[in-house]
This record gives structure tokens, C-alpha cells and sequence, in this order.
């Protein structure tokens, strides 16, 4: 369970999100909010990417401040642009980054990178240039840089906003496939419909917070 | 230049980049000391034969040579004129010889393997509190973002001249650079949550 208490975030003195308190333990938790709203900066606090500027986050009972690390190996971290998130110049090179750091074998290391790649079709993309992949196909890699990591929770900030039809369905499918507790910030409420919670965020405070039958056609209503 | 590995099982792909590396160096201090023309052919014929045994094909031969044609056109142009032909031709055939050797290791010699070969080089200068890890890293990043830089520049240049400017420099230049920034910042966001710790 990821445990937000009394938690404020704010950048210099402008305050982006209020006294948010949530226990997050449902198996698929959304999150939206119109632009700015301050859904990719609470996404960010859940892995200790970001710290609250009052108020903590436990992940499973540890504390984001205190226990960095291993709070960085349970919540893995999906980024809007795949591009930005691969950081090395090979496929397997970049699965194998989070790996290292968490001190896997070489052979575990090999292992993971064939099953990760299988699942997703990619296997015969293993040594391929990182740069050369489709959109979709560098999303999937972005997801499996993750997954190899084998965290807990993963959370997603707008993975399918930059993709066209066909990858978005494409990762709406490895998402939907994920064994993992998935939190997921979109602004594609079709993704959302098979989801057990749907959280709003309005000017830094929830503005509802109930299952997606209730809480979208709120939020819709809440947009016009 | 980046996705110069060319993946293969060869026994040339097998030998340990630090192998490689030093053969190379070797071999081409060695090519700077002969003065004959003989030799050099020789050496360029096992060089060519060394890319045959790695699998690589002539198309990939011709590729080290093709970016840099010009400049050995113009080399064997300028040691005719000052030295005489077969000097010149000497001289572009040692050249030539050296490029495909640096390419061969390239070609043969995947990116992280020569990072993780020259990191653990790297390490007599730890005492100099240079970290070979984040070196490694570094040049890995370097690697990977050339791509990328080069084709936010084209998307860049692009959006200009739809909007008319056709050849200014810092028009190109500013938004790339606000963009380059931003994909910092991100990277290195995405390299925190992966769980590095230098
Ligand atoms: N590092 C930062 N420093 C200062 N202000 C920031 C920082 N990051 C975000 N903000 C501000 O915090 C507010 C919330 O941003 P955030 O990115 O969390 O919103 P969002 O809901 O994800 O928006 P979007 O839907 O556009 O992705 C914005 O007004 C943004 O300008
Ligand atoms: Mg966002």
C-alpha cells in the first residue's frame, strides 16, 4: 500500500498540491486533472522522485525520504516521452541499466532481458539501436526497463499521449496485462474505464475521488 | 557513425574489446613506421580479410572509407602535387588501412563493452577522484543522444522554414538548446528512478 499523509507540495511559494492524505491500494488507480493540475508532480512524489514539502509517503511502510532506494525498486516510473527515459544506445543495454543498479548477476541479467523481450515481441530487437524502434516499440521499452527491476507498484505519467492509434492500443494492452498495482496519470479516459478507482485533481486538491462511472462523467462535467 | 555495431558471433566480435583496442593502436603505430608502399598494401589486403572473417560484407567496407572519400581524394591530390604519385598513394592507402581498422573495432565491438573496458582502464585515475563509472556513463549518454539531438534539430529546422526562416542559425539554435534542456532535466529524472547510485 502507498500511504500519503497530510501531504503539501509546493515549488518556491507557489503550492501545487494541498494537504493531500490517500492510502492508495487498489490493483488499477488513475489520476486526472485538467493541465497543470498537478497530477505528473504527485505521480513524482510516489517513487521519492519529488519530496512533499510537508506531510510523508510510505510505500509499503517506508518512507520516501528516508528510504530512497528501496522505495525506487518498488514504484517503477513510466515517463510521457519514451524517448527521454532510454538512456542507453542498445535495446538490451538500457534493460540491462536498471539491473546493474540493483547488483543482478550477469546471468539473471541475460535471463530477465530474453523474457521481457519475448513478451512483448521484441526479441529479435535486442541488439538493435535504441533510436531506430518505433514510438510504440520505445514505449514497451521504456515499460520493460521497469518491469525488469520487478517493483511492486508502477506508475505511469501520460504513457500514450505521444503515440498514435495503433501503440496506444498497443501499450493500453501491456498496461492492461501488468500483474503490478498500476497508478496512471491520462488524459485518455478511454483507458480508464476497466479501472477499480479514479482520482481527480483540481487546483491541487482532490476533487473526487470514487470508480470511474462516478468520478469520470464528474470530471467531464467539472471540464465544461 | 553511431550504430556502427554490426551484431555477430565472429571470432573478432568475441575478442575482448581491450584486445581489440590495443591490437588497434598497435597496428597502427606500426603502420606509421613502415615507408613501403609494399607492406601497406599488405596490411590493407589483411585488413579487408580480417572484416571478411567478422562477417562484415564489402558494402560495410566501402562504408568506413565513403564519409571521408573527399578528404582522401583531396590528400592524394596534395602529396601528388608536392611529393609525387607514389607517395600519395602511400600515403592514402596507410590512411585508408587505419580507418578500416578503427572501424572494425567499431563495427565488432558493442558500445557498453568498450564503456565497461574503458571504465575498468579508467581506474588508476580514481585517486584523482574521477569516477569511471560515471565516465562510462557519461559516454554512453553521449551515444545515445546524438540520434536524438540530430533529429530534434531537423524538427526544428523544419518548424522554420514552414514559418519562412530558411538559414538562420540562431533561430535553429535557441529552441533546440530550451529543448535539450528540458530532455536533460527528464533524463536525468528517468536515470534516478531507475535506481542508479554513483
Ligand atoms: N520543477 C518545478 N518547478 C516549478 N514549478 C513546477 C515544477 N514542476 C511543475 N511545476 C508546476 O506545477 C504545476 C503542476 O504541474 P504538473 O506537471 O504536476 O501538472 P500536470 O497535472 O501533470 O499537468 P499536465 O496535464 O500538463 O501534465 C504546474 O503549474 C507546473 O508549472
Ligand atoms: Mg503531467
Amino acid at each position: 500500500m502507498i500511504d500519503i499523509q497530510n501531504v503539501t507540495l509546493a515549488y518556491a511559494d507557489r503550492v501545487i498540491l494541498r494537504d493531500i492524505s490517500l492510502e492508495l491500494s487498489e490493483r488499477r488507480i488513475a489520476i486526472i486533472g485538467a493541465n497543470g493540475s498537478g497530477k505528473s508532480s504527485f505521480a513524482r512524489l510516489l517513487n521519492g522522485l519529488v519530496m512533499p514539502t510537508k506531510g510523508d509517503v510510505l510505500v509499503d511502510g517506508l518512507n520516501t525520504r528516508t528510504h530512497g532506494k528501496d522505495v525506487r525498486q518498488k514504484v517503477g516510473f513510466v515517463f510521457q516521452n519514451p524517448d527521454n527515459q532510454i538512456v542507453f544506445p542498445v535495446v538490451e543495454e538500457d534493460l540491462a541499466f536498471g539491473m546493474k543498479n540493483l547488483k543482478f548477476s550477469k546471468e539473471d541479467i541475460a535471463q530477465k532481458t530474453t523474457d521481457i523481450l519475448s513478451r512483448y515481441n521484441m526479441l529479435d530487437m535486442r541488439e538493435h539501436p535504441a533510436h531506430l524502434l518505433s514510438g510504440g516499440q520505445k514505449q514497451l521499452l521504456a515499460i520493460s526497463g521497469v518491469l525488469v527491476m520487478e517493483p511492486t507498484y508502477v506508475v505511469l505519467d501520460e504513457p500514450t499521449t505521444l503515440l498514435d492509434l495503433r501503440n496506444k492500443r498497443r501499450i493500453t494492452h501491456a498496461i492492461n496485462a501488468l500483474e503490478q498495482t498500476v497508478i496512471l496519470a491520462s488524459h485518455d479516459l478511454d483507458l480508464l474505464t476497466d479501472f477499480d478507482r479514479v482520482i481527480v485533481f483540481d487546483d491541487g486538491r482532490i476533487a473526487i475521488d470514487d470508480v470511474p462511472s462516478v468520478a469520470i462523467p464528474h470530471y467531464i462535467k467539472l471540464m465544461s | 557513425m553511431l550504430d556502427l555495431y554490426s551484431p555477430g558471433h565472429s571470432p573478432i566480435h568475441k575478442l575482448s574489446p581491450g584486445v581489440k583496442i590495443l591490437a588497434m593502436m598497435v597496428g597502427g603505430t606500426g603502420l606509421f613506421l613502415v615507408e613501403n608502399l609494399g607492406i601497406v598494401a599488405v596490411a590493407l589486403a589483411a585488413v579487408i580479410a580480417l572484416y571478411k572473417i567478422a562477417g562484415l560484407s564489402a558494402t560495410q567496407v566501402w562504408n568506413q572509407i565513403r564519409p571521408v572519400l573527399w578528404i582522401l581524394i583531396f590528400f592524394l591530390g596534395l602529396q601528388w602535387w608536392l611529393a609525387g604519385a607514389s607517395v600519395a598513394v602511400f600515403v592514402v592507402l596507410r590512411l585508408a588501412t587505419l580507418l578500416l581498422l578503427a572501424g572494425l573495432v567499431t563495427l565488432t565491438t558493442r558500445a557498453s563493452d568498450m564503456i565497461e573496458s574503458l571504465t575498468s582502464g579508467l581506474r588508476f585515475l580514481r585517486p584523482l577522484g574521477v569516477n569511471p563509472a560515471k565516465v562510462g556513463l557519461a559516454i554512453s549518454l553521449a551515444l545515445r543522444f546524438i540520434p536524438v539531438l540530430a533529429q530534434i534539430t531537423t524538427e526544428v529546422r523544419e518548424a522554420q522554414k514552414a514559418r519562412g526562416m530558411e538559414h538562420s542559425i540562431v533561430a535553429v539554435a535557441m529552441p533546440v538548446a530550451i529543448r535539450m534542456l528540458k530532455m536533460a532535466d527528464d533524463i536525468s529524472d528517468a536515470i534516478d528512478a531507475r535506481g542508479y547510485r554513483p
